[in-house]
């Protein structure tokens, strides 16, 4: 097939989505938006749903064409040569962030394995133990203190929050691969780390279709915590009331005081106020989402595991019989 | 200050992923995409290290306690048949990754702890797959699994809630059997 023909299929086949798109901007802004980390869900949910429609007609059969055509040690290839370029800004976000040492792995993991790594195109530096860094200007930000912000979906990009978009954008700016040129160069290696990108998905994507109920929102949800992991490097901060690791004392089922972590409970749809506009939801943003954004609530795991514990005794005795 | 007769927990995690990560390994027809058979070894090897009614109360959250026995039992057991399913999908998608498992400094008071296992990659941050555990009198037991930060119980809740908020407990059962069913469906045309 010729790259012309490959092309014009692309084209055909994105007409369906952006007819989605359309449709789906005029219908879509009229859910209700009952999770105060989610304010613009309308909005978000049709961004959404576009962006499923191009998965599925352009961005999954390309990836898996991709993942089918080319052996394995091709692909890990090009995830290296992208992920050694990222290594550039990963240390100076890591410098940003006063993480020195992580920062002087990065340095010298580019270094290494640009050097010794054919190009970046093999990832010694891993197999020595020079671990690879996830961060990106979002996080620093996110170090920083500034909060997430309203969750946001963005088409072809796809989930996000309002840190991270201003992040991004400096991602972008300093993408080595945008200051490449020539420009038709910079657009195949843009083409190539999407599709490359796209392909290293594919499995965790068909797990999300088997386990969410909605996807958007698991998917929503997953997201907000996996950014939360990696602005704390894999450790968030905890509630619990007990410093050393054990967990705090167990505590009848109270009702929950503070504001509920909306991950345990969203607000009845009564109690959404009348059209919510985006202003003052951006504008509370910071304290509302940093109080109730928590996705890993630990501490309430107590109260509910004491419940589900009393409530299963029988069940759990039953099940203890073949115990070694 | 009793010895611990059970094993344990890192341990515990260690042995039964490397024994499943083997029988993936040398499985023909698990290599060849069969769903069937990897649901089977989830089920033999590693769901009787899980505490699903914990599981299933912790995702439901603040609905838990509305739920009545029968509610609850069945609750549980949707909730089961989905993490099965979803853990075997995983598991499928593992070829020849290595492991670095975290040992974990026990103390004999210890009742709950996190199991730390990462998964390592080329050219990318390694994946960390934490498991939440709890001693119970039938040894320890897995009450979370959090993967790449992502806590799977916190990730249903919101969904949870919502379904519970919209069409009651009952209405959570049925939405729940109804993607086990259309899960299932999708087995046959899985493989390939």
């Amino acid at each position: 097939m010729t790259a012309d023909a490959w092309i014009g299929g692309i084209i055909a086949r994105a007409r369906r989505p952006v007819a989605v798109l359309a449709i789906a901007l005029a219908s879509g802004c009229a859910t209700n938006g009952a999770d105060p980390r989610d304010p613009v869900e309308g909005f978000n949910r049709a961004m959404y749903s576009f962006n499923e429609t191009f998965d599925e007609s352009i961005g999954k059969p390309v990836a898996t064409a991709y993942r089918d055509a080319l052996p394995s040690f091709v692909r890990t290839g090009v995830r290296n040569f992208f992920s050694n370029i990222d290594d550039l800004f990963i240390g100076v976000n890591n410098l940003l962030q006063g993480k020195i040492i992580d920062a002087t792995t990065d340095a010298a993991r580019l270094t290494f394995n640009s050097i010794f790594g054919l190009f970046g195109l093999v990832d010694i530096a891993s197999s020595i133990g020079w671990e690879k860094h996830n961060e990106d200007f979002g996080q620093t930000f996110g170090r920083w203190g500034a909060p997430d912000g309203p969750y946001l979906v963005w088409p072809f990009l796809g989930s996000s929050t309002l840190r991270d978009s201003v992040g991004g954008l400096l991602d972008v700016k300093f993408d080595p691969v945008r200051n490449h040129r020539p420009v038709d160069v910079r657009n195949a290696m843009y083409l190539t780390r999407a599709v490359g990108r796209r392909a290293d998905l594919l499995d965790a994507s068909r797990v999300l279709e088997e386990a969410a109920l909605d996807k958007y929102v698991f998917q929503r949800d997953a997201h907000l915590q996996r950014r939360r992991s990696l602005i704390h490097d894999g450790n968030p901060p905890r509630d619990d009331r007990s410093s050393d690791g054990t967990r705090a004392p167990r505590v009848e089922l109270a009702p929950d005081p503070a504001p509920a972590p909306v991950i345990v409970q969203t607000p009845p749809r009564a109690e959404a106020a009348p059209g919510p506009s985006v202003g003052p939801a951006i504008e509370n943003a910071p304290q509302r989402v940093g109080v109730t954004y928590e996705p890993r609530p630990r501490q309430d795991y107590d109260a509910i595991l004491a419940a589900a514990k009393a409530a299963n005794d029988a069940e759990d005795a039953e099940r203890s019989s073949p115990a070694r | 200050m009793a010895h611990a007769q059970e094993t344990a927990p890192d341990v515990l995690v260690k042995n039964v992923t490397l024994e499943v990560m083997d029988i993936v390994r040398k499985d023909k027809d698990i290599q060849a995409g069969d769903r069937r058979k990897i649901i089977d070894l989830v089920e033999t090897k590693v769901l009787p290290h899980f505490d699903f009614s914990g599981m299933t109360g912790l995702a439901l959250g603040p609905n838990w306690p509305k739920a009545n026995a029968e509610q609850k039992k069945q609750l549980t057991f949707e909730f089961r048949t989905l993490l099965v399913r979803t853990y075997a999908s995983a598991l499928a998608a593992y070829r020849d990754q290595k492991f670095e498992f975290r040992p974990l400094r026990l103390k004999s008071t210890d009742t709950d702890v996190t199991v730390q296992v990462r998964v390592m990659q080329s050219g990318a941050q390694p994946i960390s797959i934490d498991y939440g555990m709890e001693k119970t009198s039938a040894g320890w037991k897995v009450y979370d699994v959090i993967v790449g930060g992502v806590s799977l119980v916190a990730n249903y809740r919101t969904e949870f809630g919502n379904q519970v908020r919209d069409s009651g407990i009952d209405g959570l059962i049925k939405s729940i059997a109804a993607k086990n069913k259309s899960n299932a469906a999708l087995a046959p045309a899985e493989k390939k």
